[in-house]
C-alpha cells in the first residue's frame, strides 16, 4: 500500500470523528426510538415506523436534499439553530455527521429493537415484582439484555457512516478539511486524471476500517452474548 | 391475622369468580387442575394482572380494592413472586439476583445471610444463572423473592418445571422456610403431594371458581369434595412426637385427638410432623379384632358416606375428637357394618400405612 500524504491522513480522521459524532449523538436517539416502537403502544406508531425507515428507502440523495430544506439557513429548523445558537449545519462537518446519522439511523433503530423483541417480558415483570419502577427496570434489565444489539447497532452504524456518500455530499457538500470524507475523496480522486492510486489507497483503507468493524462486532457480540449466558 | 381475596375477571373465554379468607402467617395452597384460574389469581395478587374487580388485603394492609379506586402498581405491592420459571437475570451473578428486590426495599426482617443458610446458596453466590441446574434456580428464585422483604409470598407452580429427583431436593428447604419464616404464602400447584407437604390452609379451585377452603387438615379429611374421588385420597393428621418405643421400634404420635402407633421416627419427641393416611389403607370394625398384627383401632363416629358414581365404592368420613379420618369401603360393607351418619365405627390402620411426611 502507498503511504498516506497528510491531506488523507486528514481525510481518514476526519471520516472517523464524522462517524463518531454521528453515532454518539444518533445511538441513544435510536435506542429511546427502539424503546418506543417495541414497547410503547399509541396511535401514531405506525407512521413514527415509517418515518424512522424512510432514509433506508429514499434515494440518499432525496435525504441530503430534504436535510437541506429542513435544516438549511432558511429552513424551519435551520432558521432557529441559527438565530439561537449561531449554529450553522449546511456545508459544516457538523453537517456531515447529521447526514451520516440520519442515514444510519433505520439501521440502529432495527438493529436495537430486535435485541428489544427477544428479551423475554418475563424478566421485566419479575423486576417489577421487586420493586423496581420503569426507569429502573429500563437501566438495570432492559437495556443491559439489549446489550448485544445496541453494541451491534453502534459498531455496523459507524462503518456504515464510514462509506455514507450521497446525503453527505447533498447537505454538507464535499470541501476537504471540513466536509470531504473517505467516499467523498474517493470520488474527487477518480475525477482527477492521474487520481487512480490515490483513489485505490483510500479505498484500501475503506475495506479495512470497514472489515475492522464488522470483526470487531462479531467478537464483541459473541463476547456479550456468553455474558448473557446465550 | 389473615389474608382475604377476592377476585371477579371475565376472559374471552373464562371467567374467574373466586373468594377466600385464610390465617395469615402460612402456606396457603392453590390446588386445582391446570387452566381452572390459579396462576390468575398470582398475577392478580402480584399486581401484574388488573381484573375486572377485586379486593385483596393481607394482615389489614389493602394491596388492592378496585371498588374504592386502590390499585398498588407491582413495584410498590411487596408481593414477592417466585414463578415456574425463575426469571433469574441472566446478566447478573446469583448473589447480584439475591440483592436486586433487597436495594429497592428499605431494611427488613428477612438478613442476606439468613435467606443464603436457609437455601444453601453459599457455594452459589458467584456463579452464572445459566450455569445452575433447574433446582438450583429455583431456590435463588425463592431467596430473591424473600430478601425484597415480601408482605405477601406469592409462588406459582415453582416445582412444576422441575423432574421428581430435583423436586425432592428442594421440598426440604420449602419445610424449611415455613417453620424458620412467618409469612403468609400463596403457593399455586396441581401436584398433591406438594400440598399436603406443605399446606396449612388449602383452597381447592376448580374452572374458576372455589370448591372449598379451609385448614389442610379439615379439606383433606372431607368424604365429598372432588380430592376424596381420587385413587389416593387420604386423611392428613398433624400430629406431635409423644414417645419413641425403642424396643418395639415404634413411635407413638398425638394428632386429631387421639394416640397413632408409626414404625420408628427420626424426630425428637415434642416434634410437629404430619402424616397422610390412604383412604383404601383404613379398615372399618364394629368391635376390636383380636389376635392380629394392627396397632392402630382408632375410635370415632361415621360424618359422611359419599357414593362415588359408578357406585363400585363407597368414601366414609370418620369424625375423631380433632380431625377425621377417610376410608374408601365398597357399598356392601357399609350395608353388613350397617353405617349410618352418627355410628360409633372403629378405624382400623396398620402402621406401616401411615406416611409421616415432614414437619
Amino acid at each position: 500500500m502507498t503511504t498516506l500524504t497528510p491531506e488523507e491522513w486528514e481525510t481518514v480522521w476526519l471520516t472517523l470523528a464524522v462517524a463518531a459524532r454521528a453515532i454518539g449523538f444518533g445511538l441513544p436517539v435510536a435506542i429511546l426510538t427502539a424503546w418506543i416502537l417495541a414497547r410503547c403502544r399509541f396511535p401514531g406508531r405506525g407512521l413514527l415506523n415509517a418515518v424512522v425507515h424512510l432514509p433506508m428507502v429514499l434515494p440518499p440523495v432525496v435525504t441530503g436534499w430534504l436535510l437541506l430544506i429542513v435544516f438549511g439557513i432558511r429552513g424551519p429548523i435551520g432558521v432557529l439553530l441559527h438565530d439561537w445558537f449561531g449554529i450553522r449545519l449546511v456545508f459544516t462537518t457538523a453537517g456531515a455527521s447529521l447526514a451520516c446519522a440520519v442515514m444510519t439511523f433505520p439501521i440502529m433503530v432495527r438493529a436495537v429493537r430486535l435485541s428489544l423483541d427477544a428479551i423475554d417480558g418475563g424478566l421485566e415483570q419479575a423486576a417489577r415484582t421487586l420493586g423496581a419502577g420503569w426507569l429502573d427496570r429500563l437501566f438495570t434489565v432492559t437495556l443491559p439484555l439489549a446489550s448485544p444489539g445496541i453494541l451491534a447497532a453502534a459498531i455496523v452504524g459507524y462503518a456504515t457512516c464510514l462509506g455514507e456518500f450521497g446525503a453527505v455530499i447533498t447537505f454538507a457538500a464535499n470541501i476537504p478539511g471540513q466536509t470531504q470524507t473517505l467516499p467523498l475523496a474517493i470520488y474527487s480522486a477518480l475525477q482527477v486524471p492521474g487520481g487512480e492510486a490515490k483513489a485505490a489507497g483510500l479505498s484500501m483503507i475503506s475495506l479495512t476500517l470497514a472489515l475492522t468493524g464488522l470483526l470487531l462486532s462479531e467478537w464483541f457480540g459473541k463476547r456479550l452474548n456468553t455474558a448473557l449466558g446465550r | 391475622m389473615s389474608v382475604s381475596v377476592a377476585i371477579r375477571h371475565r376472559f374471552p373465554s373464562f371467567q374467574l369468580d373466586i373468594a377466600f379468607d385464610v390465617p395469615s402467617p402460612g402456606v396457603t395452597v392453590l390446588f386445582g387442575p391446570s387452566g381452572s384460574g390459579k396462576s390468575t389469581i398470582v398475577s392478580v395478587a402480584s399486581g401484574l394482572l388488573r381484573p375486572d374487580s377485586c379486593r385483596i388485603a393481607v394482615d389489614n394492609a389493602v394491596l388492592a380494592d378496585i371498588g374504592a379506586g386502590i390499585w398498588l402498581p407491582p413495584e410498590r405491592r411487596r408481593a414477592g413472586v417466585v414463578f415456574q420459571d425463575s426469571r433469574l437475570f441472566p446478566h447478573m451473578r446469583v448473589a447480584a439476583n439475591l440483592r436486586y428486590g433487597m436495594r429497592r426495599v428499605p431494611p427488613g426482617a428477612i438478613g442476606f445471610g439468613d435467606v443464603v443458610d436457609l437455601l444453601g446458596l453459599s457455594g452459589l453466590l458467584d456463579r452464572r444463572p445459566y450455569t445452575l441446574s433447574g433446582g438450583e434456580r429455583q431456590r435463588v428464585a425463592i431467596g430473591r423473592a424473600l430478601l425484597a422483604q415480601p408482605r405477601l409470598l406469592l409462588m406459582d407452580e415453582p416445582l412444576a418445571a422441575l423432574d421428581s429427583a430435583r423436586k425432592a431436593e428442594i421440598l426440604p428447604y420449602l419445610t424449611g422456610l415455613k417453620t424458620a419464616l412467618r409469612l403468609p404464602v400463596l403457593y399455586v400447584t396441581h401436584a398433591l403431594d406438594e400440598a399436603a407437604r406443605l399446606a396449612d390452609s388449602l383452597v381447592l379451585i376448580d374452572e374458576g371458581r372455589v370448591t372449598a377452603f379451609g385448614s389442610v387438615q379439615d379439606i383433606a379429611g372431607r368424604a365429598d369434595l372432588p380430592l376424596a374421588r381420587r385413587d389416593d385420597a387420604a386423611a392428613l393428621l398433624l400430629c406431635e412426637v409423644a414417645e419413641h418405643d425403642h424396643p418395639r421400634a415404634l413411635t407413638r404420635l398425638m394428632g386429631g385427638g387421639t394416640a397413632l402407633w408409626v414404625p420408628l421416627l427420626n424426630l425428637p419427641p415434642g416434634a410437629q410432623c404430619r402424616v397422610r393416611i390412604p383412604a383404601r389403607e383404613v379398615i372399618l370394625a364394629s368391635r376390636t379384632p383380636e389376635g392380629i398384627s394392627l396397632h392402630n383401632v382408632v375410635p370415632g363416629t361415621v360424618r359422611r358416606i359419599a357414593g362415588d358414581p359408578d357406585s363400585r365404592s363407597a368414601m366414609v368420613e370418620i369424625a375423631l375428637p380433632d380431625g377425621a379420618l377417610l376410608s374408601r369401603v365398597t357399598p356392601d360393607a357399609v350395608v353388613r357394618l350397617n353405617l349410618s351418619l352418627g355410628a360409633p365405627v372403629l378405624a382400623l390402620i396398620k402402621s406401616t400405612s401411615i406416611e409421616a411426611i415432614g414437619t
